[in-house]
């Protein structure tokens, strides 16, 4: 399969303690920004991501690659299933829409 | 109420401490995911898309104010203030951390609660008519029967691995409000014609993606042999389902696929042998349920203001004609409080509304609540002289919207806002149904009419059995919605015809008004009722009123 039709991928799971939304940043570290993230145009090296986030089972669940988009400010969700994740539920402000401040578990989340 | 027994306590408490064992090993790393995953689905805990969900068991949708209590105080110190209240009368937290879901099953075990078989394949929550043990069309109290079920069961090591989910629902109205014909197994308690009581079974309903009404596998049932019975369908079911593709997995299809009449033949035979081994043991427990299932010492008194108040308050009188049902004794009414305020999300309640719930439920109620498998909340037995005070107390608590069976009255699942299997958001479409109907002030002029929207087609949203039903679908990374008419979910149960290609989201809204004022133009009059004018009518004149477009077409 020729490499230019891979669309763009992020690497994405959920938290193991919080539960909460999380993506594999260029550095091994787990954000909860997505703009932060690794954005991953070459198809080879997003399965390697992949594997690695897979292996870091005692942090994350249910790693998967998801389409991403690039702008200015680091890489974007495409589908409205992941823009979902990275706001939070439209019925109400809960979730990362809800909170800008840093995260108890931050340091958790920090080690590499 | 059913009270624990003291094995009860034992189990539940056992069960919460292997729990949080396992949640330590977990977050240890002594356990992988793949480990962990089946031990925190027995006790009710998923992953969805921002967080842990944890779905708490409402054994036959009953409750009383301490429980409700818990709940609101669960909701508020590991939550967000909130529960979810769903389809299968059961609650779900959205937001609880892993490190803190033992304790809130310690939590729910002080007032004799659990999760245990909210997920998994297994036999599920068994659901029961809300109304139960009030409504005035009832033969018997289902609920008993329900508990038996429930002990037998949980953890029954039989079925604890089944090809797939199974769920019971029991009715013992002739009306049936707990939509029996949509189970795998459900139970209509009937009388033959000798008097005596007994279940007609009905085997192989379902929704999801291929939804079916159940089917008579018998028609009548003495009572003394129903679990013999059920372990006997359950058992076969449990030896034929097939395991090689999940969305053949449900007793459903493995009844189509066998025939009804050789499932029923495999089942009269195991049946034959499983009914000496159970030898009154059931019973017994079954009399021991029953006399904790006595219903309350309801008092005999006048009216007082009920109906002055209803004269001179003009909604309060739209409240008691929306919300209260039969009850079956003298003076009294069954309140249902709608957890619909236009706008708001479906069967949430806050910990504020669930503790104004519990006073309420203390005070005038007898101490009894139910929930709802269209996600409202009961207050079962009020006394008609004291609802003009409920209904005051309720609006203090944005409780008091009149609309239980009309068309801002809606079922949603979570959707795509929290679930991590869904394909579409079917929250916000409810929110703007209701809000749309309610600014144009047709409610109440529409009449009866249920809207039932699901966010992908495992159907927890009940779409199928929806006057109007919508199912929320991905299209292309894009939420799409299509519309089925005519579904009903109680006795007359039938299943709605889709209408046609989707809508996208800001397209749905202005297609269900359309079918609203379509419906107006053709009843025959202001009793014919939306599912009457489609049955007497047929889904033409509503399919022209979704896609004009075509008719123009075709027209041209």
């Amino acid at each position: 399969m020729s490499r230019h039709r891979h669309s763009p991928k992020v690497v994405t799971a959920n938290s193991l303690l919080e539960g909460d939304t999380v993506w594999l940043t260029a550095d091994d570290r787990w954000t909860r920004n997505i703009s932060e993230a690794e954005f991953l145009e070459d198809e080879a090296v997003a399965e390697d991501r992949l594997l690695f986030a897979i292996s870091q089972h005692d942090i994350v669940v249910g790693a998967y690659l998801a389409d991403a988009a690039s702008s200015g400010n680091g890489p974007v969700p495409v589908h409205v299933r992941e823009t979902l994740r990275t706001k939070g539920p439209s019925n109400y402000f809960h979730g990362k829409q809800q909170r800008e401040q840093p995260l108890a578990l931050a340091s958790h989340f920090e080690r590499a | 109420m059913y009270q624990y027994s003291e094995f009860d306590d034992a189990f539940v408490r056992e069960r919460v401490a292997q729990f949080r064992a396992q949640v330590e090993r977990r977050i240890d790393g002594s356990l992988t995911e793949d480990e962990f995953k089946p031990l925190r689905l027995m006790n009710g805990l998923y992953l969805q898309l921002h967080a842990y969900m944890l779905r708490v068991a409402i054994p036959y949708g009953t409750l009383n104010s301490v429980q409700m209590r818990q709940l609101a105080m669960i909701a508020e110190r590991w939550d967000k203030g909130y529960g979810h209240f769903t389809t299968r009368q059961n609650i779900q937290f959205n937001w609880p951390r892993l490190a803190d879901t033992p304790d809130i099953l310690d939590a729910l075990a002080d007032v004799e609660m659990h999760a245990i078989q909210t997920s998994g394949n297994t036999i599920r929550n068994v659901t029961a008519d809300h109304f139960a043990g009030a409504a005035a069309d009832e033969i018997a109290d289902p609920r008993p029967v329900a508990e038996l079920i429930r002990q037998w069961s949980t953890d029954h090591p039989e079925f604890q691995f089944l090809p797939r989910k199974f769920k019971i629902a029991v009715t013992g109205s002739p009306n049936d409000r707990a939509v029996t014909r949509a189970h795998d197994i459900g139970l209509r308690m009937i009388r033959n014609e000798a008097g005596e009581a007994g279940f007609e079974v009905i085997v192989g309903g379902g929704l999801g993606r291929t939804p079916m009404i159940g089917k008579v596998i018998r028609e009548f049932l003495p009572r003394a042999d129903l679990l013999p019975y059920l372990e006997a369908i359950v058992s076969v079911y449990n030896a034929l389902g097939r395991r090689d593709n999940k969305y053949k997995a449900r007793i459903k299809i493995t009844v189509a696929e066998n025939g009804l009449d050789e499932f029923r033949a495999r089942v009269d035979t195991r049946f034959r042998h499983l009914r000496s081994h159970f030898r009154g043991a059931d019973q017994a427990m079954l009399e021991r349920i029953e006399r904790a299932f006595a219903p309350p010492a309801f008092r005999s008194a006048p009216l007082g203001r009920y109906e002055t108040v209803r004269e001179t308050d003009p909604a309060f009188r739209s409240w008691t004609d929306a919300n209260l049902a039969p009850h079956r004794a003298e003076g009294y009414a069954i309140v249902t409080v709608s957890l619909k305020a236009h706008g708001a999300t479906p069967g949430d309640a806050t910990s504020g509304q669930m503790r104004a719930l519990a006073d309420l439920a203390e005070r005038f109620g007898h101490d009894e609540l139910r929930i709802s498998h269209e996600q409202n909340v009961i207050l079962p037995h009020v006394h008609r002289s004291d609802l003009p005070e409920v209904h005051s107390i309720l609006g203090e608590h944005g409780l008091a919207t009149a609309n239980v069976g009309l068309i801002s009255d809606i079922i949603a699942c979570p959707g795509m806002d929290y679930c991590a299997l869904a394909t579409a958001r079917s929250i916000p479409i409810a929110q703007e149904i209701a809000r749309r109907f309610d600014a144009l002030k047709l409610e109440h002029g529409i009449g009866e009419l249920k809207i039932k929207i699901s966010g992908c087609i495992n159907a927890c949203g009940h779409h199928h059995v929806g006057h109007i039903g919508i199912l929320g679908l991905d299209r292309a990374g894009v939420e799409n919605y299509q519309v089925t008419l005519g579904g009903d979910g109680t006795e007359t149960a039938a299943i709605g015809e889709r209408a046609g290609p989707g809508f996208p989201a800001e397209e749905i809204v202005p297609a269900v008004e359309r079918l609203v004022h379509a419906y107006l133009d053709l009843r025959s009059g202001r009793r014919e009722t939306f599912l009457q004018t489609y049955r007497r009518l047929g889904i033409g004149p509503f399919k022209a009123a979704l896609y004009p477009e075509r008719v123009d077409a075709n027209a041209a």
